[in-house]
């Protein structure tokens, strides 16, 4: 985006004095720059309050003065929850979970989106459709019935499959396997079709041309699928919601609406200091990866 | 190093027949171009000696062994792709010993070859490149280097020069003619460009609508065309072709146009001829053969045309001149000395020792 506006920014000026065009560009930009402020206005907001809010004491808080200012600042907040044992199990979950479900979403969807791209067989296509229909269907309408079918099968078996961290790493992937896939598929197929064959005749299997070809090639678009799996189970709440229960077992969204709001009292200091906090590591990511992540989900989607 | 011979090759796409049944043998070390416009089966036929696609029908052998069911690694060719292929996060080394490092060659066995194929096509000093660092030229060079190191029965080549420009298609073109001479491997090449065919062949197969036209060196394709096909697709501008009529005068033959011209038919073509008196043909004549008075001929029986040109194309080594006669569009190729002006009559000598005559039906030259 910034990128995009500095290029057009250059061209407005060169064309300044040449072309009526310019006119037409610069108030393009204008515009575009009036819109801009005001989205990253509106997005920033609640970070930037979160922010505020979690420098401030109790006290400060409840007294009502300016929210948008702090008068006292302390890191009480953030020293109070990181020396909690809790709030580290809450991080430790969340982390494992994450990490099994990004593990678990790229060995099944990688290999998923490579036959539905590549190897042509009866009912591909309709099956890629498929894998896309499974992501519209919502968790709202999905969690009821899949509780109860984990329900059945804990008293069938004997596994204890409620109120386990790692239950969330079987359930995340129906919300990740079928995008990711999805991604993937578009992104193999940006790959031109001759690098498959070229392997081929080099003598690789298909296995070696996935592993040693595409996967490769196709980084950028891994990468893409891998930061959005992470994502969505890092910030994942109706599910652990619904699965997990005993404080052991929480991760970090439902951790600190459970233990952080006591009855009716609201720990309004650290619950932004840990909203803060659990958005760190998808923060951390984005940053390190955001080239990959845009060359990934753009290159995707056209050919060459 | 082996033979490739098609026997009654059909492919089918649903109800789509792109190649048609075609029979063709290559001999070890033959360098073989299919030629054709685009859509006459000619890749899809290449694609099936490689195994990239299925056989309908028939039957190809490699080296005398049937490989209609032989995947293509187990064929052991090698292929150049019109886009180069080359496997972008590898560097030139890696791409060109890719295909020996799956089959675990020892190390310094893949170090010689490739050395040995960079040394061939001079890209030793790109080795370590990767290849959004190269040039077309240079791709297409790593390319055939990938090709080259595999040490394969048969070389595939898909219109490799398609994608570079003019001046550097010329340069490869004598490229791919010298390495195969230095490393003389049965080639199949895939081409829609006359020029390149003729050029690269030993032997040219002309394809059309999924059939063979003809098979043969390419001064044989020239001069003795099969059909009315063959005559208008090898050679540029194309020959010029017109309704006529076999005539008999006297001991001779003659050949009288659509607007009454009539041309003698060459005395030793007689016997050939004589059965056709009386049929609606085609006349057909290359432009280099309908020349200026000033140029110099073999002797044989000639005619004068009267010729307005409607364009003239001063090329410097020639001049080409276009027009119409008969309602026909035709071109002619005169001295550079020649200097005919558009609008301007003047006369044209034919060589009708280089004509030929086609059956208007079966379009066959007789």
């Amino acid at each position: 985006m910034v990128a995009a506006a500095e290029t057009s920014a250059a061209a407005a000026g060169r064309g300044r004095a040449y072309s009526s065009m310019s006119r037409d560009r610069r108030w393009a930009l204008r515009w575009s720059y009036v819109f801009l402020t005001l989205f990253a206005v509106i997005f920033l907001m609640p970070p930037v309050y979160m922010l505020i809010t979690s420098l401030k004491s109790s006290a400060e808080i409840s007294t009502a003065a300016n929210p948008w200012w702090v008068f006292d600042p302390t890191l009480a907040n953030y020293a109070d929850l990181l020396s909690q044992q809790q709030f580290l199990i809450f991080f430790r979950n969340s982390i494992l979970v994450s990490v099994l479900v990004v593990s678990i979403t790229m060995l099944i969807s990688v290999p998923a989106a490579f036959a539905l791209a590549r190897m042509k067989f009866w009912g591909s296509t309709a099956l890629a459709t498929g894998v896309f229909l499974t992501y519209l269907v919502p968790e709202t309408l999905l969690f009821i019935p899949l509780f109860k079918i984990f329900a059945e099968l804990q008293m069938f078996s004997g596994i204890s499959l409620i109120n386990n961290w790692w239950t969330l790493v079987i359930i995340y992937p129906t919300l990740t396997v079928p995008f990711c896939t999805w991604i993937m598929i578009g992104y193999f197929a940006s790959i031109p079709k001759e690098l498959d064959e070229a392997a081929l005749i080099d003598g690789a299997t298909w296995i070696q041309t996935l592993t040693k070809v595409f996967i490769p090639v196709a980084l950028p678009g891994l990468i893409a699928a891998g930061i959005f799996a992470f994502t969505v189970s890092w910030a994942q709440f109706l599910y652990p919601m619904v699965f997990t229960t005993s404080a052991d077992q929480l991760v970090l969204p439902v951790g600190i609406v459970t233990t952080l709001i006591k009855g009716d009292v609201f720990n309004w200091g650290q619950i932004m200091t840990g909203a803060l906090l659990t958005a760190m590591p998808p923060l951390v990511l984005y940053a390190f990866l955001m080239d990959y992540y845009i060359a990934g989900l753009t290159s995707g989607a056209t050919k060459g | 190093m082996a033979e490739v011979s098609l026997h009654k090759l059909v492919k089918r796409y649903d109800d789509v027949l792109a190649v048609r049944g075609i029979d063709l043998h290559i001999q070890d070390q033959e360098f073989v171009v299919l030629v054709g416009p685009s859509g006459c089966g000619k890749s899809t036929t290449l694609r099936m000696v490689a195994g990239l696609e299925d056989v309908s029908d028939g039957d190809i052998r490699i080296g005398g062994d049937v490989v209609n069911d032989v995947p293509p690694k187990e064929r052991d060719i090698a292929m150049v792709f019109q886009n180069y292929a080359l496997y972008p996060h590898m560097t030139v080394a890696e791409n060109m010993s890719f295909g020996l490092r799956l089959k675990r060659f020892p190390k310094d066995e893949i170090k010689r070859r490739v050395d040995e194929a960079a040394r061939i096509l001079n890209i030793a000093e790109l080795l370590d490149r990767k290849p959004r660092q190269l040039s077309g030229g240079q791709r297409q060079r790593v390319a055939m280097g990938r090709a080259i190191v595999r040490d394969p029965q048969v070389f595939l080549f898909d219109e490799p020069l398609s994608n570079l420009d003019a001046k550097l298609r010329v340069q490869m073109r004598t490229e791919i003619k010298r390495v195969h001479q230095l490393v003389p491997v049965t080639t199949v090449y895939v081409t829609h460009d006359q020029v390149e065919a003729m050029t690269l062949a030993d032997r040219v197969v002309v394809m059309n609508g999924g059939r063979i036209e003809q098979v043969g060196p390419p001064d044989e394709l020239y001069h003795a065309p099969a059909t009315r096909f063959v005559a208008a697709f090898i050679g540029s501008p194309s020959m010029n072709v017109l309704p006529c009529r076999l005539e008999a005068e006297g001991d001779d033959l003659i050949v009288r146009l659509a607007g009454g011209l009539s041309l003698p038919a060459p005395p030793d073509r007689k016997a050939r001829y004589g059965p056709w008196v009386g049929k609606d043909l085609l006349f057909g004549l290359r432009p280099e053969h309908l020349t200026d008075p000033g140029a110099r001929r073999n002797g044989g029986p000639s005619a004068e045309i009267t010729a307005t040109p409607d364009l003239v194309e001063s090329m410097g080594m020639e001049t080409m001149i276009f027009f119409t006669l008969d309602g026909h569009e035709m071109a002619a190729r005169l001295d550079p000395t020649v200097r005919p002006k558009t609008g301007e009559a003047l006369t044209l000598v034919a060589d009708l020792s280089r004509m030929h005559l086609m059956d208007a039906e079966s379009e066959r030259v007789l």
